[in-house]
Formats: structure tokens, sequence, C-alpha cells
């Protein structure tokens, strides 16, 4: 075979794969959208879910997921800052660095079923928190912490030198330059890591099902007192999340349309991860023009 | 000239500062290294548990055959081989890499080499959003779509290896294309360059030049995929068929060891034998991580070295 041949033949079993991958992807996407949109309406966003009956809806699952996503970040915000901002500024090139980067690979390669284990021992067995938000929100740090460490960590790497340099040179101490020169620079990038590891908080699952538990109990929208039992806003009650949901009705076929109420909420979280990595994009530009007013990236 | 002195041997406001900043961002570094380290240590002393406290042998927990941690097996002992779980789970896992591999490298290829302009605008976009959906998502769609085209097709129920295994392509397929897709656009240009000029076809350039340039970073990649792959937990529990059984063929209900622990942890107590050996599965799935870890180190090391 001639070499010009086998050169076309490799090129055209590429273009093959390429056009497998494309159909898978088309398919799963267009399988989630076409049979989830139709499941989707304003009465199964708005109504509770019921167990043993069709037309439950997803209304305390989808407040559950976003309350949860936001603790979770603020939670593992400030530490995963302040870890990004040692290791790419104060650091030094030595052995104790690597241990903690190699913790840090650990942790971020930790099948998320172990992670939640971990926070079901720790948190709802020893400190007897029961299944809460609060528990489900500590375990999901855990598995967001070294994703958003890295992104905050490249995203101040990102940062030219020169900028710290000046920041020195006009007297400034290392953690002035940090926060009012480098971080402000790096802001967009580290905006994008927050988002973008929102998305996979947003989807876990493995690691809530013993932390965060599988029971939505009924909540009063109206009680903003977050110490009261029935307040939405207890960071003690159990909450399930629609991730969690999606693979309870599933596996536990007692509802009768389990089916559509998952496919709806399928479509729901792709839509909001969507959402998440769309608005991860324009907000990081946006905000990069209007910190360094420059007129594009 | 006392408040000259005094200024200069005191330390300013802005070593202070630094002081305190370094303190702060060091607290939270060292609070992420002990998490880890409690991590290791809880699953460890837990999963450790059924071989110091219950004394099973590791031999007849690695390779026993029967699951049954309630009863007790002919030999005295509980039955607590965790050998179908490994197997299955091993299985699933490299057939999933082995199947991806190819796709995610010609993928890479594709949108790197082939067709940078129409194939990076429009592809990998989309591998990054397959790689945010969640991995319920993805068992929904095994549960609802591949379980019965698989019963329709080969009979059986539909659940089992091979129905895992699809599952768990999808799911690895964009992990890998992505990091694959990055090492191969760290190759530098003048190897493509000095290929051609040497009258290489685009293929002998690919092939000879360009992924042996980026092997390392392609079995990196691989190897993510693996570790994905290997502690994924719901997708496959979904469409595995859950049954402690050794798997007989393509479509048997069988058990990984993810799948094992999320339906068995809830209906054990703490302490006891059944829930021991359950921390003992999650320890095997501690152990092949730092495995896959020290893979990837290795692989990365090697991979420098060669440059």
């Amino acid at each position: 075979m001639s070499r010009k041949t086998t050169d076309r033949l490799a090129t055209g079993t590429i273009y093959a794969f390429v056009g497998v991958v494309v159909a898978i992807l088309c398919g799963l996407i267009g399988y989630i959208l076409i049979t989830g949109i139709p499941d989707i309406s304003w009465h199964f966003l708005t109504s509770a879910a019921t167990a043993f009956t069709a037309g439950g809806g997803i209304r305390d699952q989808l407040f559950n997921s976003l309350y949860l996503l936001l603790l979770t970040l603020v939670i593992s915000f400030p530490f995963a800052l302040g870890c990004g901002i040692y290791l790419s500024e104060y650091a030094p090139q030595n052995w104790v660095t690597g241990l903690l980067r190699m913790a840090i690979e650990v942790l971020s390669s930790l099948p998320s079923v172990v992670v939640g284990l971990f926070g079901y021992l720790i948190f709802v067995i020893r400190f007897n928190l029961g299944f809460s938000i609060l528990a489900g929100a500590l375990a999901l740090t855990f598995f967001n912490l070294p994703i958003l460490t890295r992104s905050i960590e490249e995203a101040l790497q990102d940062v030219p030198n020169l900028q710290r340099e000046a920041g020195v040179s006009l007297g400034l101490s290392n953690w002035r330059t940090i926060t009012k020169i480098v971080l402000p620079i790096a802001l967009p990038g580290i905006l994008t890591g927050i988002i973008i590891s929102a998305g996979r908080v947003f989807g876990e699952a493995a690691a809530l099902i013993y932390t965060s538990g599988q029971s939505a109990p009924t909540v009063d929208y109206g009680n903003w007192n977050f110490l009261s039992a029935d307040s939405f806003l207890n960071p003690m009650r159990p909450a399930e999340t629609l991730a969690v949901h999606i693979w309870k009705v599933n596996t536990e076929g007692i509802t009768p349309d389990a089916v559509a109420i998952s496919a709806g909420a399928s479509a729901v979280l792709i839509v909001i991860i969507l959402i998440f990595n769309v608005g991860a994009r324009f907000l990081g530009q946006r905000l990069y023009q209007h910190l360094t007013a420059s007129k594009s990236k | 000239m006392d408040r000259m002195k005094q200024n200069l041997h005191q330390a300013s406001k802005a070593s202070y500062q630094d002081y305190f900043g370094k303190s702060i961002s060091l607290f939270c570094a060292s609070l992420v290294g002990m998490l880890v380290v409690a991590i290791l240590y809880f699953v460890m002393t837990r999963g450790l548990a059924t071989f110091t406290q219950n004394h099973i042998s590791l031999r007849s927990f690695l390779l026993g055959q029967t699951w049954n941690p309630t009863q007790i097996g002919a030999n005295g002992q509980p039955e607590v081989g965790a050998l179908p779980m490994i197997v299955t789970s091993l299985a699933v896992t490299l057939l999933a890499a082995l199947l991806a591999t190819p796709f995610a490298v010609g993928v890479a290829l594709f949108v790197t080499e082939i067709a940078p302009r129409r194939g990076g605008q429009l592809l990998q976009p989309m591998i990054e959003l397959l790689v945010g959906i969640p991995s319920v998502v993805y068992g929904f769609i095994g549960l609802s779509a591949l379980v019965p085209l698989m019963r329709h097709l080969f009979g059986g129920t539909g659940f089992g290896i091979l129905t895992g295994t699809l599952v768990l392509f999808v799911m690895v397929l964009p992990t890998i294309t992505s990091l694959a897709s990055d090492s191969l656009r760290a190759v530098p240009l003048d190897y493509h360059s000095a290929a051609l000029a040497l009258g290489a076809t685009r293929w002998q350039m690919l092939y000879k030049v360009v992924l042996r340039a980026a092997l390392p970073g392609i079995l990196t990649a691989v190897i993510f995929g693996m570790a994905r792959a290997f502690g994924e937990a719901l997708a496959v529990q979904m469409v595995i068929g859950n049954a402690v059984l050794m798997p007989k063929g393509w479509l048997t209900p069988t058990s990984t060891l993810t799948s094992q622990l999320t339906t068995g942890i809830g209906n054990t107590t703490l302490g006891t034998l059944p829930n021991n050996v359950l921390w003992s599965l999650a320890l095997i799935l501690l152990v092949m991580s730092l495995f896959f870890n020290s893979l990837v180190r290795f692989i990365g090391r090697r991979g420098r070295m060669q440059k």
C-alpha cells in the first residue's frame, strides 16, 4: 500500500471516528432535551415531589440544589482562595510544597463516593449533624476544594510578574500587592473557575446520598428564621437535591412517572449547567473589561 | 535619634501585613493538607477493621467469590469475598478505556491537527459541555435507553458489564479527549514542519512524530479517564444490575465496588462486620485512586526526562 493511500485511509478513519462521536454527542444531548423539555412545565418546577403518585414536581429539590451550591461555595471559596494564594505567591520550592500539591491531586482524584462516605462518617455520625444540608455542603467542600484551588492558582499564575514588581517597588507589602493588584487582575479567571466548579457541584449526587440525605421534607418558604425546623433556610434539615432525586426515583421504582420526572429533571440540570458554562465565559470577559478598562481581551 | 533607631529596629507595617497574609494563606493550605491526611486515615482505619477486629483473612476477602456478609460460610467465617466486584470494576474500567481511547485520540487529532478551525469551534464547546454533564444523567439515559436496547438486541435483562462499559465509555470520552488534545497542542510546531519537510505525508507526520511526542500526555489522559471510570458510582450502579455475582457474560447482572457501596452503606450499622467490609471496599477504591495518581506522576517524570 502506498503511503498516499495509507494517509487517505487514516484520514478517513479519523473522520469516521469523529462522525461516530458527533453522532453520540448529538444523540445524547438531543435525547435529554427532546425527552425532557416536554415534561418541564410551570407546575413541574413549582410543585412538591410525590413518592407514590404521578404528577410530582421538583420544587424542593431544585431549591435544595441551589441552596446547597451556595453554602458549598461560601464554605469552600475562602479556603480555596487562601490555599491558591499560598501555592501561587508564597510557597517555596521544597518538598513540603510538593507534598501539599500531591495532597491536592490525591483529593481531586478521589472517587466522590469515598468523599461522601468520609463526610457521612465524620459529620453525620461523629459530629451528630444527621442527614443535613450542612453535612452535604461540607462533603461537597472536600470535593470542590481541589478543583477551585487549582483554578484560582492558575488564574493567579496568569498575572504577569511585572504587576507584582510594580506593586513591591512602590513600597507595598507582598500581601497588599496580592490583594490590591494581583487579585483584581486574576478575578475574571477566578470567577470562571468558581462557575465551572459550581456546575460540577450542582450535578454531584454520589457524595450527597449519605450526607444531605434522600428526603425532601416540606418546608415553609415564607419562614426566614433559619433556626426554625420548617424554615427553608434551616441548614440542619435533610435535603434531597435534583441529582439525588433523579437517582432515587430511578432506583426505587415506586414513582409511576419516574421516567418523565427524571427526563424533566435531567433537562433542567443540563440547562442550568449550560447557563453556568455560558455565563462563566460572558461574565469573565465583561469583568475583565470592567476592571482593566481594556476594550477586549 | 531615638525614634529613628526605633523605626529601624522595628518591623515595618508592611512586614506585619505580609506576615499576616502569609500565615492566613499558609493556614488554609495546611488545612487542605490535613483534610487529605484525615480522609486517608479514617478510610484506612475503618477499612482495616475488617481484618483487625473481625479477623477476616485478606486472602478470603480479595479472592473469595461469595458475598453475603451476614451469613457464615463453609470455613466458619462470614462470606465476604469481594472478588466479583473487583473483577467487574476492573473489567468495565479497562473495557471503557480501551473503547474510548481510539475515539478520543481520533477526535483530539481532528480538533488539533486536521481541522483546527472548524473542529475547534464546533467540537470543543460540545466536549466541554459533556465533561460537565452530571453522572446521574448518564445513568438515567443508560437505564431508560441503553438497557432496553441491550435487552432487545441480546436478550436477558439488559443489565451487566456491556451496558456499564458503554455508559462509562461515553462518560470518559470527553475527559480523555480534552486532556489528549491539550497534550497534542503542546507538541512544538517545529516537529510538524520538520516531518513535513522530510516528505512525510500528514498521517506519517502525525503517527511517527506528533503522536509519539504526545504519548506521555495521551497516556496520562487515558489514566485520568480510567480513574474517573473506576470511581464512578451512580451511573454504573443504575445499569449494572447490582447482584454480587461473578460476571458470567456480557449481560449478566453484577456489581462494582462503587455500586455495592452506594446500595449497601445505608442498610448496615456502623461498627458491625457488614459495614466494615463495605469500608474495606472503599479502601480498595482509595488504594486504586492512589495507584492511578502515582502512575500519572511516574509517566509525567518519564515524559519530562525524554525531552
